[in-house]
């Protein structure tokens, strides 16, 4: 890029602004020195664990936890009962056996009637070592009566099935949101019916349909969930270190939940070994270390085992859908509608914007032209464990991407016509943007078509065509999958979306020192997306001070200012923005302590590389550093300007950000046992400006290998009894270095017309577009089997038997 | 749940000596008894890789090996890559290329990097590939783990330049 290429660099070699550079964070991991939450310890900390649930869907007749006490170094054991007559209900509140989710519902803490999932809580154990604490779940006897559960979510509205939320004095396992809703709808469905009606008359269209499950996987981050908690019996100070993507909505809602006073929770998130949605929610886990260090009057740390993280902690996805697209015979699209059947688990406990309860699915009309979407999502209680939305899908845009891109590929093959030629066809064209969905989104800027001819040049598909029509002739079987997205993320207007009533818009501080060094406080938490170093680019992009100079300070709710934290590729579009803003603040208030020094009317002075000059008389201006020194000193400021150079903000964003990008996928198939190879993924994405090209990249790269992931390995099943089949690492795959190839990245650049940078967002972008590429890829290499589609993951098992025409259902393990 | 043992090993360079319960694993005798938290503990199962430390200069993940089992034998962690102020070539290069991102799995990456380079100093991509896959990360997708560890096969230290 050019303009990275002018970006003059620093002292110390660095962008002044945007462009590569190493990041500043690295010294600490490389040596070790990292800080996650595992790693604090503070004096007479205690330790904890959590006995969970072996059934699925139990009553407990009694839990007899006398043993556990007696044992030598336990300090406290909890159950439900326990935290309904809490010792200092001044703090708790009479019952704190519940806590409300972030949808409203309410989850149990410790369970007291009945267990809903398997790897619920049920007990919870303080003690001097995590041994000692793993020792005492062992001696605690829960008696529990087995309840039928229900696993199936097509089962779930069965008049026979368990009721699970019996707790609410619900008659059936319907999900009821805030609103008394039980669907949520979105679209024309007058207009869709017409069009499909229409269509399927007419013998010049079709309409086909097809069923298209995305079941549960997890976002595994390396790290597991926990917190260190110490509640000051003198100050009655609540600090807590915990791994958090928000830490300012979880003080929050600790406040909400605990009742604590909110002014005296200072919630602390380290370094945080990844997150990808894993660590929005609020778990029982963290809020039984509150109570752990309420009840025993020390810091207690709870730190989760990876069974613990996978089998209670948010999962993601779980939609069964079934999709219809319409579309003239010569691949004009016409309409698209979905009916989504949405597993919840035993609580919903999605973390999404409250008007928006299936989250942003409904941009599942993608990045085609059309005038008519509906779409219905109905959303079930079953025996899994709750949360969801979770794993860098963007609110659900993971499960719309991949609806649309998945149906589009079964339409070009009903239509016998190629999948690019298909979607090229179809495409949004750049003179349409501003372009209003027919579900209501208003995607900010795009040029679909220059990104897609990119990634068709790059990855040389029409030569891959014509080598796939070879080897097929000789019996071989290679696929070229695409997949076009479109993502809305960056969440959002405060008008319209908010989470458990709070805004969700960011503050942002920035004092600069009198040397011209700078300090930028943040409200949002880096799980590893290097915030240190693109956040003081940011800065250094707008007042010319070199990012060495400045220090990035997040993670520190006493330290930073409020705001709803990282997910959903929200930093960039709205914390990115508010330092973008705040910086611009601070030139404009520099621009009146220079002319004041200049003695000249600041509507004289031009900015240019870090300095106020005067317009036509270069040699006489202010650097930021001279104007920093000035704005602390005893220059005389004009009436009303006060001294000093900090501001702050909070930004609200108008709309959105729409990043876009096409992928393609180079696979082989061996027919004979369903392998899998991936030869070649080229990726092009559009997310507007960026900042650090060299961070962007290497977001793309890790969001690539979670969709390889997700489309060949990753799921976590249940059998009918309701144990889950994804307990470990053994279970639950992932993809390592050998299952991955060596990533092809490409880009084109659209900024937001709306963002102070133009920056879109990057960090689910390739989560949510690459499952469709690698799923496409599978099914184009393995349809001369007659093989339309198959769910993921395509296992070799499940990849065999679509071959064998025998697809099974791939989320339960059933005869 | 009271008998303890003795365990004596050498961590990178020094010798300690600690009263232990024998079930303790290594991960946690490293991290808690020694408070060198570099080394991570991720997944009980050997899956994950983020334990990974050298014992007798093999690469083991520490979360399936006791504290026992090294008694007497020498362990070398993150922590014993660096000489004071200067990284080692691996440490660097994951810099150089970007290696890391939330840094979690990052020591025991570094830890196998450096034991292929000792025994392969020119690895090809897919030696490098193999011999970090019993390891996972989940920000990187592995690229820039690879490039990092070649960047380090290409700039030896002068020391390794000299041996």
């Amino acid at each position: 890029m050019t303009a990275v290429e002018e970006t003059p660099l620093s002292a110390a070699g660095n962008p002044i602004g945007f462009g590569s550079m190493k990041r500043k964070e690295d010294q600490r991991f490389v040596r070790g020195e990292g800080n996650y939450v595992d790693d604090v310890n503070l004096p007479g900390m205690l330790h904890s664990a959590i006995l969970r649930s072996p059934h699925a869907h139990a009553k407990i007749l009694s839990i007899d936890t006398s043993a556990a006490e007696a044992l030598p170094g336990v300090h406290a054991v909890i159950t439900g009962k326990t935290l309904e007559g809490l010792p200092r209900p001044e703090l708790l509140g009479d019952n704190f056996a519940w806590m409300p989710t972030l949808s409203y519902d309410t989850q149990a803490v410790l369970a007291t009637d009945k267990v809903r999932f398997q790897g619920q809580e049920v007990a919870f154990v303080v003690a001097d070592s995590r041994y000692i604490a793993k020792d005492a779940l062992e001696l605690i006897d829960v008696d529990y009566e087995p309840l039928p559960p229900v696993m199936d979510a097509k089962k779930a509205l069965d008049p026979d099935a368990a009721i699970i939320r019996d707790d609410k004095g619900f008659t059936d396992n319907r999900v009821v949101d805030v609103f008394g809703q039980t669907s949520w709808e979105s679209g024309n469905k007058e207009e869709t019916d017409r069009v499909f009606a229409e269509a399927e008359a007419d013998p010049n269209c079709v309409v086909v349909t097809e069923q298209i499950m995305y079941p549960r996987v997890h976002p595994a981050p390396m790290e597991t969930c926990g917190a260190v908690s110490y509640l000051d019996p003198v100050s009655g100070q609540l600090t807590m270190y915990t791994t958090s993507q928000a830490p300012h909505a979880h003080r929050t809602v600790y406040a909400m939940v605990a009742g604590l006073p909110e002014h005296k929770i200072r919630i602390i998130s380290p370094d945080v070994g990844g997150g990808f949605g894993n660590k929005v929610g609020v778990y029982p886990g963290y809020v039984l270390s509150v109570v752990g260090t309420i009840v025993t009057g020390k810091p207690v740390k709870w730190m989760e085992d990876r069974s613990e993280n996978l089998m209670s902690t948010s999962f993601a996805r779980d939609y069964h859908m079934t999709a219809s697209i319409a579309a003239t015979k010569d691949g004009k699209i016409l309409g698209t509608k979905v009916h989504v059947l949405a597993d919840h688990g035993a609580f919903n406990g999605v973390a999404q914007p409250t008007n928006f309860p299936a989250g942003f699915f409904h941009i599942f009309t993608g990045s085609y032209d059309y005038p008519a979407a509906h779409c219905v999502v109905e959303p079930v209680y079953t025996n899994k464990a709750p949360g969801g939305v979770a794993y860098a899908c963007s609110f659900r845009i993971t499960e719309a991407a991949y609806v649309i891109e998945r149906i589009v590929d079964v339409l070009a093959a009903e239509l016998n016509m190629d999948a690019a030629e298909l979607r090229l066809k179809n495409l949004i064209k750049p003179e349409q943007f501003p372009y209003t969905s027919p579900t209501g989104w208003e995607y900010d800027s795009g040029e679909y078509e220059k990104t897609m001819r990119l990634a068709m040049e790059m990855v040389g598909y029409d030569e891959l065509r014509k080598e796939q029509a070879e080897k097929r002739a000789r019996g071989e079987y290679m696929g070229i999958g695409i997949s076009f997205f479109t993502e809305g993320v960056g969440a959002g207007p405060r008008k319209n979306m908010d989470i458990l009533g709070l805004g969700m818009a960011d503050g942002c501080d920035l004092r600069i020192h009198p040397t011209g060094k700078a300090q930028v406080r943040l409200s949002v938490q880096t799980q590893g997306q290097g915030h240190e170093t693109t956040f003081a680019q940011i800065v250094s992009h707008e007042l010319g001070i070199p990012p060495e100079d400045i220090e990035v300070i997040h993670g520190d709710t006493d330290n930073t200012p409020f705001g709803l934290g990282t997910y959903g590729s929200r930093s960039t579009p709205v914390s990115g923005a508010a330092a973008a803003v705040v910086a611009q603040k601070v030139r404009d208030k520099a621009r009146i302590i220079a002319a004041a020094a200049l003695e000249c009317s600041p509507d004289d002075l031009e900015w240019e590389l870090g300095r106020w000059q005067v317009k036509g008389d270069p040699d006489r201006g202010k650097t930021i550093q001279e104007i920093a020194l000035l704005a602390h000193g005893s220059l005389e400021l004009p009436e009303g300007v006060e001294g000093h150079l900090d501001a702050q903000t909070v930004y609200n964003p108008p709309n959105l950000t729409y990043p876009y990008g096409c992928y393609i996928c180079v696979v082989d198939v061996d027919p004979g046992t369903g392998q899998v190879k991936i030869r070649r993924f080229v990726a092009v994405d559009d997310c507007g400006t960026r900042i650090n090209p060299m961070i962007v990249e290497g977001q793309v790269h890790g969001g690539l290998a979670d969709g390889v992931g997700m489309a060949l390995m990753e799921l976590i099943a249940f059998d009918e009894d309701g144990n889950c089949l994804g307990g470990s690492f053994m279970d639950y795959l992932l993809p390592t270095s050998v299952e991955c190839p060596d990533w092809e990245t490409g880009e084109t650049v659209t900024p937001s017309p709306h963002h102070p940078i133009g920056a879109k967002g990057v960090g689910e972008s390739a989560t949510v577009g690459s499952p469709a590429a690698v799923v496409n890829a599978v099914i184009d290499a393995i349809s001369p089997f007659g093989v339309r589609h198959a769910d993921l993951p395509l296992t070799p098992a499940n990849v065999w038997r679509a071959i064998q025409g025998n697809p099974v259902r791939v989320d339960m393990a059933v005869e | 749940m009271s008998n303890t043992m003795q365990v004596t090993m050498t961590v990178n360079g020094t010798e300690y000596t600690r009263e232990i319960e024998p079930r303790m694993l290594l991960v946690h005798f490293i991290r808690e008894e020694l408070g060198l938290r570099g080394t991570h503990w991720g997944c009980d199962t050997s899956n994950c890789g983020t334990c990974v430390l050298w014992v007798d200069n093999e690469p083991v993940k520490s979360c399936t090996m006791l504290a026992a089992m090294a008694d007497g034998r020498e362990v070398k962690t993150v922590e014993g890559l660096a000489k004071g102020a200067e990284l080692d070539p691996i440490q660097q290069g994951f810099i150089e290329c970007h290696g890391l991102q939330c840094g979690f799995c990052t020591p025991g990456m570094m830890m196998t990097g450096r034991w292929l380079l000792d025994n392969n100093p020119n690895p090809n991509e897919e030696e490098i590939r193999e011999a970090i896959s019993g390891q996972i990360c989940r920000c990187t997708g592995y690229k820039n783990i690879v490039k990092s560890i070649e960047w380090a096969a290409a700039h030896p230290a002068e020391s390794e330049v000299k041996a």
